[in-house]
């Protein structure tokens, strides 16, 4: 335990002295290593460990937040006092708090934690990565791998005697190659990162993920200019999760819903997507990045279903926004560390699995492109706007897949794009490990989905 | 105030074995957000935060640790884990912390007392008077989003064993407002910010004309044909740009061959009025610093001089293993981080025309207002850029229809190369590149 039991209920009492309505007591250990192999050298092993507790008291309709990194209870007492300061109530009064330990099944067992393993162990897959890249090609000019793993401890205590605590263990590894051919340099990138411990690289093979590395970048040497203009677009497997995650994910948090800020405000019940679409955001689920118990509210992770036979059903909520709107969190409050108010945030989101064959699904597609990999996007919630990087695709002519694409940006319209989608096929994967960006915070986030086509999309290429 | 942090970083540095390097960066901040939304407080975090980062070099092999803290015992702790992590690094002949080079650091003053004086309730006051000026500004602004007041107090001490003692320290405050534009039919937004290191040197009014400006405009926009055409950048289009080019001249990248102008040195890149800078001495440059990551004092490094490629940006190690020397150019993210390489102020020597004259001049194109997807649709590698857009066609020389969810498209090098008109509107942005109006040919506009 973080902070003893006793001491947050002080805390909060104090929290609450000048008249809050609500006192949140948000405490966290965070320590993590990270490891960096560049042109041939191990350049530096890094570790680094933080601490503190963030407070938060709600008066009204304002927000007021301290931080610090005493964790004493003078400390945290201080820290309370700014926080309700800044919230400024009226009558104050006493409150006490009694506490009751939510429970909540961690999503997954953490076998072999990071911290007990030897840190030549974890400098030794950088090398071994290096090795195996290496070997995919002359071509190949420059790697770069990059190791990390994380714990954080979390503790959250509320006036609403909620108390919860999490422990969530990560650990993620990623390569990158830059090759060099007649008509200049490529990139090719794969990572895999997941809510578990160094048991990771039982599931995944740091040569295997190397190798595809490579070879992404050396089929990109003869990648001629994307198209320009709207195209049917298929996406593989596990490649384009950060569409849906851009296209509605966003649209879909409660915060904008209620700031007007988003298309998709108003249209719970209403057929938002294609009816072949079901969209699903799981912090349950096992091991997957976007993975936790608790969110950084205290509330349970959970399975909740955004869309349903291109349906919306529900969005995601906060305790903030649930509150407002009388109902419970889904269990969507997180924050990038102590230092930040909790906000809406996705954790794992994925359209499930369809009936087509995906191989059918380029058979059936005459002309346009094939995305086996996304890179990041980004989305306007406002107007619906959203792009989203390829990093490896190839033309589709006549049914079958022909030549490599360069680098380009797509462009579409949330409910349009969603609308759009034709076929959704049989197959399904989670993609890479995501770290979402939203107010200047970053959490790390899970995408999933099987090969499906959009009828149109603009690709952003230079083809003339 | 500058005594006990580097007293505190000469501290530790002190704590070195024979025959290792030690470098302490030590720095400690405090912030304030206010959020107001509607009339009213929505949220008003503040906060301090103060932390180490600590390399330790040993035979060559380096080692880093970090933690949030400035208690004595955990930057013990932390000098420990960074010696251990030194141990699994490869050696590495080039690799030596900073010495002394006899340049003398800018006298720079960014410190300004009386943000640190303004009361909270100045601060709400200024956030709440740009929401109201935003919705009274126009009949069209349906929604503020967000109006916002931050500000930021910062120090920080880089202190080694091999002589190096540095500290400097910096104010910030900014006001910021995201506008909504129409109705449930056509919604557009546009934001609009002010900058400065203190109150005085905000301009509310602006910031809200700004956000007012570029929701508005846009309203009716409609998908474009695809089309290839000149593109004029307004500046904090020009500014990201330029970021993004200042990326690919840092010399770490050129020496992992991961530079696509590695072997240009010399050769022309832009066309003869193109003179691209990076001067952190600039006391107007948003970004502007006396000293670098490392401890070194920051200086004007001339990048591009008429198109010609001058050189690249080099820290400590890259610039030994360059067979030069470090141009002050040392960056790094805060104390989690060892640190890079990177520009910190990167500018555009002016030209000589204004936007409307760059407009007239370009008679039939687009007009870039905002970007989105930088770091999915550039790859500062490949040079392949591609980002989505929103801005204004511009036909005969004047600002014709509004146009949205497209893409534009080209390379660095070829952008470079197009360059055709440099305004003459030089501005700071809260960026580490300054902004101009920028004109460039030749650039694939992918819609309809």
């Amino acid at each position: 335990m973080l902070i003893e039991e006793a001491v947050i209920e002080e805390v909060l009492g104090t929290a609450l002295t000048s008249g809050g309505e609500f006192a949140e007591v948000f405490a966290e250990d965070r320590r993590g290593t990270g490891a960096r192999l560049d042109d041939g050298r191990v350049e530096d092993l890094a570790s680094g460990r933080e601490r503190g507790a963030g407070i938060r008291v709600v008066f009204g309709e304002t927000t007021g937040f301290a931080h610090t990194s005493d964790l004493s209870e003078s400390g945290l007492k201080a820290a309370a006092r700014a926080a309700a300061a800044a919230a400024r109530g009226g009558g104050g009064g006493v409150r006490t708090v009694a506490l009751q330990r939510v429970g909540a099944p961690a999503p997954n067992d953490v076998s072999v934690l990071p911290e007990t393993v030897a840190k030549a162990d974890k400098v030794a897959l950088l090398r071994r990565a290096d090795d195996a890249a290496r070997r995919a090609g002359g071509a190949i000019k420059q790697v770069s791998a990059v190791y990390g793993d994380s714990r954080r401890r979390i503790l959250v205590a509320n006036s609403e005697g909620v108390l919860a605590g999490d422990d969530q263990v990560k650990t993620r590894f990623a390569v990158q190659c830059v090759v060099t051919g007649d008509a200049g340099m490529q990139t090719g990138r794969e990572s895999v990162g997941a809510t578990v411990g160094f048991e990771l690289f039982e599931q995944f093979s740091v040569d295997e993920l190397a190798t595809a590395a490579g070879q992404r970048a050396l089929t990109k040497l003869s990648a001629r200019p994307a198209p320009s203009g709207v195209v049917p677009v298929v996406i593989k497997q596990g490649g384009g999760g950060v569409l849906f995650h851009e296209a509605c994910g966003h649209g879909l948090e409660a915060d904008h819903i209620a700031k007007d800020v988003s298309v998709f405000k108003g249209k719970v019940g209403q057929l938002v997507a294609s009816p072949l679409v079901t969209l699903v955001d799981d912090g349950t689920m096992g091991g997957e990045w976007g993975a936790l118990a608790v969110d950084d509210e205290g509330h349970p992770a959970g399975r909740n279903v955004l869309i349903e036979n291109g349906v919306l059903t529900d969005y995601m909520w906060d305790w903030l926004r649930a509150r407002k709107e009388g109902r419970s969190s889904s269990g969507n409050g997180r924050r990038e560390s102590y230092q930040h108010l909790p906000m809406v945030r996705m954790t794992n989101t994925y359209v499930l699995a369809g009936t087509e064959d995906p191989e059918e699904i380029v058979r059936q597609t005459p002309y346009g492109v094939y995305v086996a990999q996304l890179g990041g996007g980004q989305v306007n919630t406002t107007t619906g706007d959203f792009v989203f990087g390829m990093t490896e695709a190839y033309l589709i002519e006549d049914g079958r897949i022909t030549e490599p694409l360069r680098d380009a940006n797509l462009i579409g319209n949330g409910p349009e794009v969603l609308r759009n989608i034709d076929v959704v096929g049989n197959d399904f994967a989670m993609g890479s490990p995501g770290t979402c960006g939203k107010d200047g915070q970053g959490v790390p986030v899970g995408d999933g989905q099987p090969t499906l086509r959009v009828a149109g999309l603009t690709v952003g290429g230079t083809a003339r | 105030m500058s005594d006990d942090l580097l007293a505190l970083a000469t501290r530790v540095a002190g704590w070195g074995r024979d025959g290792e390097q030690v470098e302490a960066f030590v720095a400690r901040g405090r912030d304030t957000e206010i959020r107001v939304y509607e009339g009213g407080v929505e949220s008003l975090s503040s906060a301090e935060s103060a932390g180490v980062g600590i390399r330790v070099l040993t035979g060559h092999r380096q080692g880093f640790a970090y933690a949030g803290s400035l208690d004595l015992d955990v930057l013990g702790e932390t000098l420990e884990e960074a010696r251990d992590n030194a141990g699994f690094a490869t050696e590495d002949e080039y690799l030596g912390l900073a010495e002394r080079d006899g340049v003398e650091p800018a006298a720079l003053d960014l410190w300004r007392p009386e943000l640190i004086e303004l009361p909270t309730e100045e601060k709400v006051a200024r956030a709440l008077e740009l929401e109201r000026a935003v919705r009274a500004g126009d009949r069209r602004i349906r929604q503020v989003e967000s109006a916002e007041w931050g500000d930021a107090t910062s120090e920080s001490a880089v202190v080694t064993n091999t002589g190096i003692q540095a500290y400097s320290r910096r104010t910030a405050c900014y006001v910021s407002a995201y506008a909504i534009a129409g109705d449930t039919d056509d919604t557009q937004t546009g934001a609009g910010y002010s900058v400065g290191r203190r109150p005085a040197d905000l301009d509310v009014q602006q910031a809200a004309d700004d956000a007012i400006l570029r929701a508005t405009r846009l309203l009716g926009a409609v998908k474009p044909k695809s089309a290839h055409l000149t593109v004029v950048f307004e500046p904090r289009i020009t500014a990201t740009l330029l970021a993004v080019l200042a990326g690919t001249l840092d010399g770490e990248s050129v020496l992992k061959g991961r530079s696509l102008f590695a072997e240009r040195v010399g050769e022309d890149v832009s066309v003869p009025s193109f003179t691209l800078v990076d001067d952190p001495t600039d006391p107007d440059a948003y970004t502007a610093t006396n000293y670098d990551a490392e401890g070194l004092a920051t200086r004007r490094n001339v990048l591009v001089n008429r198109g010609v490629l001058q050189g690249f940006l080099y820290n400590t190690y890259s610039g030994r293993r360059a067979g030069t020397a470090s141009t002050g150019s040392a960056v790094r993210a805060g104390y989690k981080g060892a640190p890079g390489t990177g520009a910190r102020a990167v500018s555009l020597v002016p030209g000589d025309r204004s936007p409307e004259e760059i407009l007239k001049f370009v008679a039939d194109g687009l007009l870039v207002q905002s970007v989105s997807g930088i770091h999915s649709g550039v790859n500062p590698v490949s040079g392949d850029f591609s980002v989505g857009a929103e801005g204004v066609l511009i036909k005969d020389g004047a600002l014709a229809g509004p146009v949205r969810e497209f893409t534009i498209a080209s390379t660095i090098q070829r952008m470079l190369a197009g360059v055709v008109a440099i305004g003459n509107d030089l501005e700071c942005l809260p960026s580490s590149a300054s902004g101009l109006t920028l004109a460039i040919s030749d650039v694939s506009m992918s819609g309809q």
